[in-house]
């Protein structure tokens, strides 16, 4: 799927920005032109690939929380900038000791069966269903959550055992998604039918899924939120092939294409055609970050000054540039940009083939000695572009380098159990570095089993203290401090080679209205989006 | 294909009344014959196919884990557990077996469905796309080989035959998915005539005849674009083996006692010259019902090849051995129906064979 990369001169690049900015000004202030909203109307997509199933709570595929994002809510969503903002909760409060999350929730939410929702459907949601099945999140509940429980009906209060700020940008649709109580307590969640037939509070329903073929969601008439949605319909298609994807878009088919929908080549060629709008923004929450991964527990990259090498010998403008078509820019730290706590004023890896053979010579590795297998992923074209010039690269280090691929399930297994020398991949932050960060840098997260821990071997007793500490310091100033210390440290030791962050490119045509909104993007429940009838 | 021993016109085969019934038990013991041996081999496809799978590195756990970005060294084992990959393997296989013996063939975990319900769903598609395909493809192939081989024994417009000829030889040797690209973007893109993917229009709420026709406008060109490359065989296999039997004496003979041009070609040679291909028939539904991942792909259409090809990517073990289950008995199934179609076509085979032919 994500073969998402165009090419681009970097005058169009930013022009088109500054065309979207222009574009994005009315969004600026919804309350103002709501009232001129068009009703009606059928919104197309792609969800590609096919999800195998729709309830996000047990799948954290990207199609499944896009389609997801429709029926299920969260109890916040985010702002651009990740400021939390009221979704199924209108208001909530956090202790100033940090450890009290209380929520209060909206009046007058009903499920899509018609029954109420309320606070016992939050605790069944975040105590039981999501502390089983959700596979990121049970991880921070495990670890975190004191106790929950429903102070009222439309009270929830959270305790955790110690201070986590993080904690609040967990609360998305995607990360937390509201699972009705009446229809999953007491049952086997996995093989509940209700599965097949999702049921939300969000404002769109299940209607119908012809495997293979679409996935159709209809208006929620009593939505909670009055006078939405403005669309009758969604209609998302299964469409395997990013060239006849190209072709739904073009022919007016689809109306909407999420990064990776389509290659690169037709990435520049489709926003050129009339009444078509563009951006890359929408991905604040996930950010995903480029980086090669290298096996820190044998030669040759267990040793810093290689890995430095490594870093140097690689010109990552060009990567983004001509691999990836100027689809993202050169990571500065390990955090993305957009994630909180990002600082720019790191250490520089500049592209130094002169400084890349001094600071090999200088490990005193003899680099020829220990073959470098690239484990490629099956991400499409650009990273293979991507492992072969990183092999041409490390070869003239004097490295001996062979690629070899992988499909997906070959690669999660193999990077899982560390079984691998050199690897490229991306992962999502999700905001706060303690949430998507920190997973891949700490010492007790290297743990087989999982490709997206520490799976690198990286262990700094220094860099995991800070991780601790920042993970519970209230005070934003004071955890910035402490999280610039240790972006410095991860970028010296070259903890992971980070190597640009990834930028995904939505298309739509300009008819359609508030389609990217907030830092989860095209994951939003699209009750504001309406298309303009001409 | 050719029928060694001298080439006999097929009703000379035909004898006296008493051999019609030695006819039907032969043709009844052929046929037991051939259903216990296809029991035999669709098994061992399973059990082949079921050790195969599992020497791909990774299991769904992993992938599932792999895709959420994310998972815990328990929640996999959880996943496993719950899969019932942790049981032995020769368990796992006691219990798939006695599974497809009830005809229950397993639970897609991924899915989260039944693993029949899943296949069942997407069998109307492939078996509409096979047989359009198919038909298009057997229809005009043996239609353009007879016209092929009749102008060029014939010696007269010797130019069809070589256009023929030739067209067969550039879609033989055009990749399909291709020729399906170019198909939609000259038919749908441009030209606007034709839908450029899936099998119906999605939210017409066409019912009744104007369902059918918005069904047969999606399948014009995955038809087409699959069907050519059969065709161009057909085309070929026709024009060889019509060639080959107009050459024989009772061609001659048919003609010099005047029988019609026309009816010598339908009944005199083209019968003879079908043989090699049903056999070819045979082979293209098998390999058809096996789905058409590459059409299936391009056109979007909801066939078995894809199910198959999603399942192997994400080690879903129970509907890919499911697919290889049903894919396997359809195959057989139309290999059997090859065989008794040969014996009516050419009796000469079941008399001199005694359900001997494989």
């Amino acid at each position: 799927m994500n073969r998402f990369t165009m090419r681009l001169t970097k005058r169009v690049l930013s022009m088109a920005l500054a065309a979207t900015g222009l574009s994005l000004l009315p969004l600026a202030l919804p309350a103002g032109n709501a009232m001129a909203q068009t009703k009606g109307g059928t919104l197309s997509g792609i969800v590609q690939p096919e999800p195998p199933i729709l309830v996000s709570a047990m799948n954290s595929q990207a199609p499944t929380q896009y389609v997801a994002g429709k029926i299920y809510q969260g109890l916040l969503t985010y702002s651009p900038d990740l400021k939390p903002q009221p979704e199924l909760a209108k208001s909530w409060t956090i202790s100033p000791d940090g450890l009290t999350y209380t929520f209060e929730l909206q009046k007058g939410v009903k499920w899509h069966d018609g029954k109420p929702f309320t606070s016992a459907d939050v605790v069944f949601s975040i105590d039981k269903m999501l502390r089983d099945v959700h596979v990121r999140t049970r991880a921070v509940i495990n670890k975190y959550m004191a106790s929950i429980r429903a102070v009222n009906d439309s009270t929830v209060e959270i305790k955790l055992k110690e201070p986590f700020p993080p904690f609040i940008s967990m609360f998305e649709t995607g990360t937390m998604p509201m699972m009705p109580k009446h229809i999953y307590d007491g049952t086997d969640y996995r093989n509940n039918p209700a599965n097949q037939k999702p049921v939300g509070t969000g404002p769109f329903m299940f209607k119908e899924w012809k495997k293979g073929a679409y996935i159709k969601l209809a208006k929620n008439p009593n939505y909670w939120k009055a006078g939405k949605p403005y669309l009758d319909e969604l209609v998302f298609y299964v469409i395997p092939d990013s060239a006849s994807r190209a072709v739904a878009f073009e022919k007016g088919d689809v109306q909407v294409l999420r990064g990776g929908d389509v290659d690169n080549v037709d990435v520049k060629r489709l926003r050129a055609l009339p009444n078509v709008e563009y951006t890359t923004k929408g991905w604040e929450m996930f950010s995903p970050m480029a980086s090669m991964l290298l096996n820190e527990r044998k030669p040759p990259f267990d040793n810093v000054k290689v890995r430095q090498a490594v870093m140097h010998v690689l010109n990552r403008k060009m990567i983004v540039n001509n691999i990836f078509f100027g689809m993202g820019k050169p990571a500065v730290s390990p955090f993305s940009s957009t994630t909180l706590f990002f600082d720019k004023n790191m250490p520089e890896y500049d592209f130094n083939l002169k400084k890349a053979r001094e600071l090999v010579k200088a490990s005193g590795v003899d680099v020829g000695k220990y073959p470098v297998k690239i484990l490629s992923t099956s991400y499409g074209a650009n990273w293979d572009r991507l492992d072969e010039y990183v092999k041409q690269m490390l070869e003239q280090l004097g490295f001996k380098v062979s690629i070899e691929s992988a499909d997906a399930g070959t690669w999660s297994a193999r990077v899982s159990n560390w079984e691998f020398d050199l690897t490229t991949t991306y992962t999502y932050q999700y905001g706060d570095p303690a949430l998507g960060v920190e997973r891949l840098y700490v010492t007790r997260n290297i743990v087989k089993g999982t490709p997206f821990a520490n799976v690198q071997g990286y262990s700094n007793p220094k860099a995991d203290e800070l991780w601790a500490k920042a993970g519970s310091t209230m005070d934003t100033a004071e955890r910035q401090k402490l999280y610039s210390e240790l972006q410095k440290i991860l970028v010296t030791d070259v903890a992971n080679a980070n190597l640009f962050e990834v930028e995904f490119p939505t298309l739509y045509r300009k008819h359609v209205k508030n389609l990217v909104t907030s830092a989860i993007g095209l994951n939003e429940s699209f009750d504001n989006v309406s298309i303009e009838k001409n | 294909m050719g029928n060694g021993e001298g080439q006999l016109h097929p009703s000379a085969v035909v004898a006296s009344p008493a051999a019609s019934v030695e006819q039907a038990v032969n043709f009844l013991s052929f046929l037991g014959a051939r259903l216990g041996k296809a029991v035999v081999v669709v098994l061992g496809v399973v059990v082949i196919n079921f050790f195969l799978i599992r020497m791909a590195p990774g299991d769904p756990a992993t992938v599932m884990a792999g895709e959420a970005g994310a998972g815990d060294a328990a929640f996999v084992s959880q996943l496993r557990e719950q899969f019932g990959l942790d049981k032995p393997v020769m368990t796992q296989l006691g219990i798939y077996l006695k599974g497809v013996a009830q005809l229950d063939l397993g639970y897609s975990y991924r899915n989260h469905l039944p693993v029949l319900d899943l296949i069942l769903d997407r069998l109307p598609a492939t078996f509409l796309l096979m047989s359009g395909a198919f038909l298009f493809s057997i229809v005009l192939g043996v239609l353009l080989g007879v016209i092929a081989a009749r102008t060029r024994y014939e010696n007269r417009r010797r130019w069809i035959d070589s256009a023929v000829m030739s067209g067969a030889l550039l879609l033989y040797a055009t990749p399909l998915f291709w020729l399906s690209l170019m198909a939609i973007i000259l038919f749908s893109v441009v030209l606007g005539w034709l839908p450029a993917f899936g099998m119906e229009t999605i939210g017409a709420g066409y019912t009744g005849l104007a369902r059918v026709k918005d069904v047969a406008l999606h399948m014009i060109l995955p038809t087409v674009s699959l069907g050519c490359f059969f065709m161009a065989v057909y085309v070929r296999l026709t024009r060889a083996s019509m060639l080959e039997v107009m050459g024989m004496d009772y061609v001659k003979t048919a003609r010099a006692k005047g029988v019609p041009a026309g009816r010598v070609i339908r009944v005199h040679v083209l019968r003879n010259a079908l043989l090699p291909v049903i056999t070819f028939a045979g082979i293209q539904l098998g390999q058809m019902a096996g789905g058409a991942v590459l059409t299936e792909t391009v056109f979007s259409w909801p066939g078995i090849g894809r199910l198959m090809f999603d399942a192997l990517l994400q080690r879903d073990y129970q509907l890919l051995l499911g697919i290889f289950f049903v894919t396997s008995a359809l195959v057989v199934f139309f290999n059997l129906v090859t065989d008794v179609i040969y014996r009516f076509i050419d009796p000469r085979i079941a008399a001199g064979g005694k359900g001997a032919t494989a």
